[in-house]
């Protein structure tokens, strides 16, 4: 069967101008349980890739500039 | 897919709460073993307890509570149906685990003079030790993985327990969700250590992964000990949990309860005497929720402002902090509102329920080498400290039977064929390039859970149910993965497969009704001591087919009189008749 791309809105939000990814951090990434953070290489910055979140906040708290917000998804809000 | 051979003495699985603590506990016993802790995320941050935990449900603390008045609550509060030997040596060890967690850096609440602050929230004993500053467990635990020297592995996937010769457990096989590499561990004992079955009902938000235990919780421990061939017990009696609707974590009640919050109707008032969590108390909160008094709704308005901001303070920074977050969306504050709640969907939990891997008072399963400890194994309401104070257990007694079982330079023979198997398996969703997503079969898979299998339980709903989850299995061998992430949903899918028919045969097996909404089977609405007062069993036939058992509960070691039997079953407030 074909396989469609549908959008769905995420709840972690990375502020790119804080997100220091391309000095090599990975934190946000390493302690998500879900695993669903990944680092945009291109870029240089983290982004979440898949929409599997808990909402359980180990990204936002152990950033160490603060760059990651945790939202509640959207279905739940 | 490159295959990676690593070969340990003892492996456990699942570095949430019970498996950091079987690693120390081994490496304690026997400091030469090489001990490895594997574990699907990250251990710095995994489990149920990623973001810490607010207090201690079950602690039994000289001076409060004994092991005997403990062991005769959790009877009560499981109609009778235990095996008290393994609730007792939770009993007469919990305060020993309480001690050694706070040697470690665990700070709890504790009066004036230095002693345990406690509260009562059960219904006849005292055994909630709250943890305000509770956030800091999972860091307290790395420090003794680190200072023990246990090698821990993060981000792999195990799927199967790998068997010897003689059928006794000797490592595990899996996947690393990065790379992508097949992994086998070769191992002379395994404790599993997985948690809960928690993405089994499909939450009434729609979204998979707004379950009330960790998502990563797939079941995968209650597949791979089944596949395996242990026996698996109390399945029917599923975990239901009252949480805050659509956020769908705990409100919390033994948190605000001490504090003078309560559980109530639509009318703002109490209507059951306790708030602690048991089948009999889901089933007032069933029955009050589908009433003209419903929904129900976590009271604390008409608490004092400096109560609301100590609750505030505890709730919102610790176990699931973003609840503060959620509330604000929603323009939920605590002094004005009462917050709306709702059940949950169904899993397996026997850290909240009893449903589990069998296991004796040392943490064996039924497979020779196998242990199990935590959410996953069958020590109803275990709670955290239960998970630790087995975990404790299960890490001596490997590491004494590999003593015992494994002479110098002796190891366990493995058949290849096993690992050829499950690597073709594994391997299946990666070579397709057309199929279905991982995430659209569980959805379906999950959605079926709740259709047919939630409570009340209804024999032909069942039946049809299973016959559902039948093609979605046939289902499931057209997944593709583009990734190894992907790969992951899809390996958890088929543990999610195996929980759901666990669940529906169990309680089809089950022709009566016990623990309150846990196991409500409409078709058969009493309790029946005659016949149904027994452990029943689910495992692996000869067949390949699943088979059940009826195993006598075992003599109790601490009696119960009659009030202390009943005391469960009178839970609902009394109202005195209005005067007309």
């Amino acid at each position: 069967m074909p396989l469609a791309a549908t959008l769905s809105s995420v709840p972690v939000v990375i502020d790119e101008e804080k997100c220091i990814a391309h000095k090599g951090c990975t934190v946000c990434v390493d302690v998500c349980p879900l695993d669903v953070l990944a680092i945009d290489m291109l870029k240089g910055k983290a982004f979440m890739k898949y929409d599997e979140c808990w909402y359980c906040m180990p990204c936002e708290t152990d950033c160490p500039t603060d760059a990651v917000r945790v939202s509640i998804p959207y279905l739940l809000r | 897919m490159k295959t990676v051979e690593w070969s340990v003495d003892i492996l456990v699985v699942g570095g949430g709460t019970a498996g950091p603590m079987a690693a120390v506990k081994a490496k304690e016993r026997n400091p030469q073993l090489k001990v490895m802790l594997l574990e699907k995320a990250n251990v710095k941050r995994s489990g149920a307890i990623s973001m810490g935990m607010d207090g201690l449900n079950n602690a039994v603390v000289p001076g409060f509570a004994t092991p005997e008045q403990y062991v005769k609550e959790i009877t009560t509060a499981n109609d009778g149906v235990v095996n008290q030997a393994t609730v007792y040596a939770y009993a007469q060890h919990s305060y020993r685990t309480i001690q050694e967690l706070d040697r470690w850096g665990v700070k709890f609440e504790k009066d004036e003079t230095g002693d345990y602050a406690m509260r009562k929230v059960h219904h006849i004993g005292t055994y909630v030790l709250p943890m305000p500053e509770g956030h800091h467990m999972k860091k307290v635990l790395y420090r003794q993985l680190k200072q023990k020297r246990v090698e821990v592995t993060n981000r792999v996937i195990a799927t199967r327990v790998l068997l010897d010769e003689n059928g006794a457990a000797a490592g595990v096989m899996g996947f690393d969700c990065r790379s992508g590499d097949f992994i086998v561990i070769r191992a002379k004992a395994v404790i599993l250590c997985c948690g809960a079955a928690g993405r089994l009902g499909l939450p009434t938000s729609g979204y998979l992964f707004g379950t009330y235990e960790n998502p990563t919780n797939a079941g995968d421990g209650y597949a791979m000990a089944y596949h395996a061939g242990a026996e698996l017990e109390n399945l029917e009696c599923y975990q239901i949990n009252p949480l805050i609707k659509d956020y769908n974590g705990p409100s919390c009640a033994y948190v605000t309860g001490p504090f003078g919050g309560y559980t109530a109707n639509n009318k703002g008032e109490r209507f059951i005497e306790c708030d602690y969590w048991s089948g009999q108390m889901m089933m007032e909160f069933y029955n009050e929720l589908q009433s003209g008094n419903g929904p129900v709704f976590l009271k604390m308005n008409h608490l004092a402002e400096e109560t609301i901001a100590t609750i505030e303070n505890i709730l919102h920074t610790n176990e699931r902090p973003s609840r503060g977050r959620f509330h604000e969306g929603r323009g939920t504050d605590y002094r004005e509102k009462m917050v709306e709640m709702h059940i949950s969907e169904i899993g397996f939990c026997s850290g909240h329920s009893a449903s589990g891997v069998w296991v004796n008072e040392k943490g064996e399963t039924s497979v020779k080498g196998l242990y199990a400890a935590g959410d996953m194994a069958a020590v109803p309401h275990n709670y955290m400290l239960g998970a630790f104070t087995y975990g404790w257990f299960c890490g001596e007694n490997a590491a004494d039977y590999i003593a015992e079982t494994y002479p110098a330079g002796a190891k366990p023979v493995i058949d290849q064929t096993q690992i050829d198997l499950e690597r073709a398996r594994v391997e299946a969703p990666l070579l397709r390039t057309d199929g279905l997503p991982p995430a659209q079969v569980e959805y379906k898979l999950r959605r079926l859970v709740n259709d047919y299998l939630q409570p009340p339980k209804v024999t032909r709903k069942m039946e049809i149910g299973l016959e559902r989850i039948q093609q979605v299995r046939a289902d499931m061998e057209h997944m593709v993965a583009g990734n190894p992430h992907e790969l992951m949903r899809a390996m958890e899918v088929y543990h999610i497969a195996d929980c759901a028919e666990m669940a529906a045969r169990a309680s089809l097996f089950r022709k009566e009704s016990r623990w309150g909404l846990y196991h409500y089977r409409v078709d058969y609405p009493q309790r029946n001591d005659a016949e149904w007062f027994v452990h029943c069993h689910v495992r692996k036939g000869a067949d390949g087919e699943m088979e059940h058992l009826k195993r006598a509960v075992e003599p109790y070691i601490v009696e119960l009189d009659d009030t202390e039997k009943s005391a469960y079953d009178r839970l609902r407030v009394k109202r005195e008749p209005a005067i007309a």
